[in-house]
């Protein structure tokens, strides 16, 4: 059961594009363009997006839009698929909002969760700036730091916590539940990251990402 | 008199006609505030609705709706595709499997057709969108509730003319037409008027004319 991200876009190459950089970074997700129409022109065509969205896998659907109408023609491939309720229509930025999407999928995430990465693919909820209640300095030793498989895997061990948590590098602080906020820090092998976390929750946030680090990011 | 499938079908090729007679005034109002395709595309889906009618209709003047705007979906393209396909959707939804249609019938019809708009393409009244044509059709149409068929579309279609009018000074906030900001004001909203001209169309067609005979 993986989710399935159909690309709604004007531009048949715009949505071929961001589909190949999606599966780029998550080889396992089904990315399927559905961009301009029929008979080649600029344009959302309502057919190609039922197509894509049949096709698009049994574990739920998240769909990403381009401009004013495809989000109308998604709408309405959405009420007309049988598995309308397994589906997500999100309003985010495409490259970025696709990106995090299918690595939150490649990571196991639920349909709500990759759903989530989408949305907050924009650089996420505003981080605050006071200090969190909790640290903890943590060693990157894993060989591509917090690239998109272990930024998934952060975000995802977060999941159910009543924590707000951060990590930070060289000064700079990213939202721990956006893929792509993290993957933004460019952290690397070798770097020390400062993870913080306030609320209820914030000792499990701590230990959970702590262990991810420990043992390198298992799958 | 009330409307049976074979009026509904009858009304749908008039449109199609009405379309086709006006597809270079609807260019041209787009041309002025848009990207100058609405007549084109909306010509285009007509025609292909009315070629699906020649080989197959349905039993229902529910199922004739949800036709129409299935194909409008799929081949009139733009914002209008979705939102003329809504339309039809809806106001086919709301008819559900009846036979025959009266007054409070397409009165509900409308409604829905008019919320579905709303809800699609997240405009109101004011916003310079076929909605200003829609809307007060929808407000005629249910004060007119209690009268024929004929009644109630004469009701909509010269309420959704005025409504049509009305657009003339406005800025567009909706579509296409609002990137063009102030510029917009002073023209007629192309959508607005193919709304205001489907509905005239509807009502004149001279199917439900004798309105003495209700039903």
């Amino acid at each position: 059961m993986t989710i399935g991200l159909v690309i709604v876009s004007h531009s048949a190459r715009l949505a071929e594009g961001v589909a190949e950089l999606a599966a780029q970074m998550a080889p396992d997700v089904s990315v399927l363009p559905a961009g301009g129409t029929a008979d080649g022109t600029l344009g959302t065509d309502y057919v190609r997006v039922r197509t894509a969205l049949a096709r698009a896998g049994d574990g739920g659907v998240v769909l990403l839009y381009d401009l004013g109408s495809a989000r109308m023609v998604a709408e309405l491939a959405v009420e007309d698929h049988e598995g309308s309720s397994d589906c997500r229509l999100v309003d985010a930025p495409l490259v970025e909002g696709s990106v995090a999407a299918a690595v939150a999928a490649q990571g196991g995430a639920g349909l709500d969760e990759v759903a989530m990465a989408a949305r907050s693919a924009s650089g996420g909820p505003a981080v605050g700036t006071d200090p969190p209640a909790e640290s903890v300095d943590l060693l990157l030793h894993n060989e591509i730091g917090l690239h998109a498989r272990p930024a998934a895997l952060v975000a995802r061990a977060l999941a159910g916590l009543d924590a707000e948590v951060t990590v930070g590098l060289g000064g700079r602080r990213a939202d721990a539940r956006s893929v792509f906020a993290l993957m933004g820090l460019g952290a690397r092998d070798g770097d020390t990251v400062r993870v913080g976390a306030t609320g209820p929750d914030a000792g499990e946030a701590l230990r959970r990402i702590a262990e991810l680090v420990e043992r390198g990011f298992p799958e | 008199m009330s409307c049976a499938t074979e009026d509904v079908v009858a009304v749908v090729r008039a449109a199609a006609v009405t379309v086709r007679e006006h597809r270079d005034e609807l260019v041209e109002l787009d041309r002025r505030i848009g990207d100058g395709d609405h007549g084109e595309n909306l010509m285009r889906g007509f025609t292909a609705v009315t070629s699906k009618l020649d080989s197959h209709v349905p039993d229902t003047p529910g199922a004739v709706l949800k036709l129409v705007a299935t194909t409008l979906i799929s081949t009139v393209g733009g914002a209008s595709g979705p939102l003329f396909g809504t339309a039809f959707l809806r106001a086919g939804t709301a008819v559900g499997g009846l036979y025959r249609l009266d007054g409070a019938a397409v009165a509900a019809a409308l409604e829905a057709a008019s919320a579905g708009v709303i809800a699609r393409g997240r405009a109101d009244v004011g916003d310079k969108t076929m909605v200003d044509a829609l809307a007060p059709a929808v407000e005629a149409a249910r004060a007119a509730v209690g009268g024929s068929v004929a009644e109630v579309l004469a009701a909509a279609a010269e309420a959704a003319e005025r409504g049509a009018s009305s657009t003339v000074p406005l800025v567009a906030r909706k579509g296409r037409a609002s990137y063009l900001g102030e510029r917009s004001a002073g023209h007629l909203d192309p959508g607005a008027r193919s709304t205001a001209l489907l509905l005239r169309c509807f009502a004149g067609s001279g199917r439900f004319a004798d309105s003495a005979d209700r039903g």
